[in-house]
Order: C-alpha cells, then sequence, then structure tokens
C-alpha cells in the first residue's frame, strides 16, 4: 500500500511540475543557478573519474588480450565502446545519482522542514513547479554535455594510460577509435543520459519534497534519494538497452 | 476581518480542532495563545489554507476562503504576509534577495522600484547594511526582523506570525513584539500572532483568544487576563511564579 502511495504522490508531485510558471524570468534565473549548481559543478568529479576509468578500462583490456591473434588496435576499440556504451552514460549516471541526488534531496527536505516551503506556498507558489522544473531543465539539458565531456575524457584517458606504459601504440589506439564507429551508440548513450537525468532529479525531489520530521528525516531521504535513484537507472538501463540496441 | 465560524480539524481521528468560531479584526493585533499542542498552529495554519479542514468557514472580509480552490487561494495569498517561527527565510538567498522574491514574483514595478520597495520595508524594520548578507549570517533577531520586512513587502492586508519570539532574549522579543504591533497600526492590517509567550500577552495582546485541547476556551483582552474565571487559562496564564505574585 505505501509503495502505491509513494508512486501516486510522485505522479501527483510530476503534475504540480510540469504547470505553467507563474513568472518566467524567476524561473529563468532560477535555471541558470541550477546550471551551476547542478552541471557546472559537477564538471570536475566528471573529468576526474572519465579519465581514470578511461585509463583503467584500457589498461585492464591490454592485459586481459595478450594474444597474437588479437589486433592490437581492438584494445582502442574496446576503450571506446565501453566508455560510449555503458560507462559515460549508466556510471556517471550513478555518480551523479551520489552527487545531485543527494543534494536536490536535502536542499528541498531542508526547505520543508525549516518551513521554507511553506513560506513559498502561502505567498501563493507552485512549489512544486518552482523548486523542481529549473532542476529538471538543468539537468535535462546540461548531463548530455557531461556525458559528452566524459566520452571525450574517458578515451583521452585510454589513450594516455596506453602509450605511456606501452601496453599500445598511439597509432594502433587511434585506428582502433575510428574502428567500426557506429555513431547511433552516441545517439543511444545520450538518450540513456536524458532518462537518467529525469530519474535522478525527480525522484530525489520527491524524497525531499515529502520529508516530515527533522534533519535525520533529511538525511535518510538524500539517503532514499540515491538508492531509488541508483536502482532505477539499472532498470531502466535494462529497459533502454532491450529497446535501442535489440 | 478574518472570521472563522466552527472549523474542525482531525489527524488519524483524532480531533485537533473541535468546532472553534473566531473573528480577529484588523488594525489590532489579535492573539492565539496556548499551551504547546493545545492546536494553536492547527488553528493558525487552517486560517491561511497551509491545512484543508474537515468542517466549517473561514471568510477573509466578504470572501469565503474555505470554498476556494488552489487558483483562487492564489489572489487572497498575495494579500497575506507571515512570519514563520524560524522565520523561514530562503537559506540560498541574500537579505536583499528575501525581501524581493515576493516583488519579483508577484509584481511588474521596475526594478528601480522594487529595490526602493525592498529598502523601505528593511528601513521599516530598521535593519541596515545587511542586503548581501545571507541568513545564516544574521542574529535570531535579524532574521524575525527581515521575515517581517519579507511578509510586508506586498503591502499585505493580512499578517500572521508564528511564535514570532521563540529563541529570542526577552528585551528583542519586546522590540519584535512591539514593531508587528506598530506595523499592524500603520497600515491597518488584520494581524494574527500565534504565541505562548505571557509577555508577548501583556505587552500587544489586544484580543486573546485562549485555545486548550482544540477548543477556544475564553476570549478577552490583555487587561482582562488576569480577572480571568476561566480555569485552564488562569492554569496557563499563572504557571511560572513570578506570574502568580501577579494574581490578583
Amino acid at each position: 500500500m505505501n509503495l502505491l502511495k509513494s508512486i501516486g504522490q510522485y505522479f501527483i508531485l510530476l503534475g504540480k511540475v510540469f504547470s505553467l510558471p507563474e513568472k518566467r524570468d524567476v524561473y529563468f534565473k532560477q535555471t541558470i543557478n541550477e546550471f551551476i549548481l547542478l552541471g557546472i559543478n559537477s564538471i570536475g568529479i566528471v573529468a576526474i573519474i572519465s579519465l581514470f576509468m578511461g585509463a583503467v578500462i584500457t589498461l585492464q583490456t591490454a592485459y586481459n588480450t595478450e594474444n597474437p591473434l588479437y589486433p592490437a588496435y581492438l584494445i582502442g576499440l574496446g576503450c571506446r565502446d565501453s566508455i560510449i556504451l555503458e560507462f559515460s552514460s549508466t556510471m556517471i549516471a550513478l555518480i551523479l545519482a551520489g552527487k545531485v541526488g543527494s543534494s536536490i534531496a536535502s536542499q528541498i527536505g531542508t526547505m520543508r522542514v525549516t518551513e521554507q516551503i511553506d513560506a513559498l506556498e502561502m505567498m501563493g507558489v507552485n512549489t512544486a513547479s518552482y523548486l523542481v522544473l529549473p532542476k529538471l531543465i538543468a539537468t535535462i539539458l546540461f548531463n548530455p554535455l557531461l556525458t559528452l565531456l566524459s566520452i571525450i575524457l574517458g578515451i583521452a584517458g585510454g589513450w594516455i594510460a596506453g602509450t605511456a606504459t606501452g601496453v599500445i601504440t598511439s597509432s594502433n589506439f587511434i585506428y582502433g577509435i575510428q574502428y567500426a564507429f557506429i555513431p547511433y551508440y552516441v545517439f543511444y548513450s545520450l538518450i540513456k543520459t536524458v532518462v537518467f537525468a529525469f530519474i535522478i532529479t525527480t525522484v530525489s525531489a520527491y524524497q525531499g519534497y515529502f520529508v516530515d520530521g527533522g534533519s535525520l528525516e533529511v538525511g535518510k531521504a538524500s539517503t532514499k534519494a540515491v538508492v531509488f535513484s541508483c536502482v532505477l537507472i539499472l532498470l531502466f538501463n535494462v529497459i533502454l538497452t532491450q529497446l535501442m540496441l535489440s | 476581518m478574518i472570521k472563522v465560524k466552527n472549523i474542525s480539524k482531525s489527524f488519524n481521528d483524532q480531533l485537533r480542532l473541535d468546532d472553534v468560531s473566531v473573528s480577529f479584526e484588523p488594525g489590532i493585533t489579535n492573539l492565539i495563545i496556548g499551551r504547546s499542542g493545545s492546536g494553536k498552529t492547527v488553528l493558525l495554519k487552517a486560517i491561511i489554507g497551509l491545512l484543508n479542514i474537515d468542517s466549517g468557514e473561514i471568510w477573509y472580509d466578504d470572501i469565503m476562503f474555505s470554498g476556494l480552490n488552489f487558483e483562487s487561494k492564489k489572489a487572497i495569498r498575495k494579500e497575506i504576509g507571515m512570519l514563520f517561527q524560524g522565520s523561514a527565510l530562503f537559506d540560498y538567498m541574500t537579505v536583499k534577495d528575501n525581501v524581493m522574491f515576493p516583488l519579483n514574483m508577484f509584481t511588474s514595478l521596475s526594478k528601480k522600484e522594487k529595490l526602493h520597495r525592498m529598502n523601505k520595508c528593511l528601513d521599516r524594520v530598521n535593519i541596515q547594511d545587511t542586503d548581501n548578507l545571507y541568513p545564516a549570517e544574521l542574529s535570531g533577531g535579524m532574521r524575525k526582523r527581515v521575515g517581517i520586512a519579507r511578509a510586508i513587502a506586498l503591502n499585505p492586508k493580512y499578517l500572521f506570525c508564528d511564535e514570532p519570539n521563540s529563541g529570542l532574549d526577552p528585551q528583542t522579543a519586546i522590540l519584535i513584539d512591539n514593531l508587528i504591533k506598530e506595523i499592524t497600526a500603520e497600515f491597518n492590517m488584520t494581524t494574527i500572532v500565534n504565541t505562548h509567550d505571557m509577555n508577548s500577552v501583556m505587552e500587544i495582546g489586544e484580543k486573546v483568544i485562549f485555545i486548550s485541547e482544540g477548543k477556544k476556551q475564553w476570549e478577552g483582552t490583555n487587561r482582562d487576563i488576569l480577572k480571568s474565571e476561566c480555569t485552564q487559562l488562569n492554569d496557563f496564564v499563572f504557571a511560572s511564579n513570578l506570574t502568580k505574585k501577579l494574581r490578583p
């Protein structure tokens, strides 16, 4: 029963989120702020993780394919496809669920327990729309850019590690990342990113919006936001992969 | 004027407001008093529409507020200012942005006019040189003042204050109380203050409603309160050794 109630509350919240903004310029400013808080502030962690994961993927592929029958450029190809298909969309989404999801849940949850949401409602503001819509627009538009950045840096990390350790030559790696390239994979990765951005933002906002209690409950809501977002990301990863790659 | 007629409200089959009827006059400070858990916050939240009532009516002048839908309530809410117990300032905004928020959201004033109005509100509550500070950088008393400045930014007809001096030292509490009283008279607002502080009652209680166990038990002024024959009110008023000495 609780699950059904939660699902119902979630969709009612979404209904309120997608209503016409009261004052477009206020929403626009808020959206710009969210671009900075949720998007630009995530560049650092995405860049670092992508570089190092790209490096590790290349080294592991190289050490597990030490067979003269395998052409060396396959290391570059393996690195490229792993990063485009899974790492830069799904793994980065899981990381962002931790960083952005907990931030959204704790921010909205704190606003709930300190009566800031009541204050907005008192003024006649549609709080669901005012608090969630700018975040949703920011993450849906910015997360695909983070994915593209992650793809570029992941492959760059692979190239740096591969050539620096001598497991692959630069020309072989570059040939590998160009070999049998399917541009649709990038589209697939970006579509997944948009769906994951929607999940992270709305699930985390839902957890924060309906917090009841004090700071302890805000912490619990933040944890739940991360856990539920991660589970849903993994579930939708399977569904989207079946739908788009079958 | 705000009129409450026979309102009731339950939570999980527990009656928290039981057939309460009361009217609140403009230009004077109307106080709702009672012990913690007596139902006064439920009454205040019901009046402002943050809680839906089970039965009864709430009238804002000649409009039945309790019968309106969310969109129609918005029009009335633009005429309401509220000071919350913890001030409820938006902690990611500066003092200036907090006071400007209702102006940005609900008016089409020019930036210059909005700044003028913001400065006027902050001057009225005696706050200077804090425009760019965040709520976390303000003292409790200053936060309350900024909360009042934000509440009066749209020149409201109705002002609600939930425990306006909780957590403040007695001197600052009296300053906040008097500020509320002055603003109420100056703008002829209908002001409702929710409190359990007897200093506030004696200082600004031009009309006092005592709530206990969800029911209105007594109504009068701060001058009448010490002479009341309501046992529950007397237990509340004369709870401390200091107030016991005032007992006639």
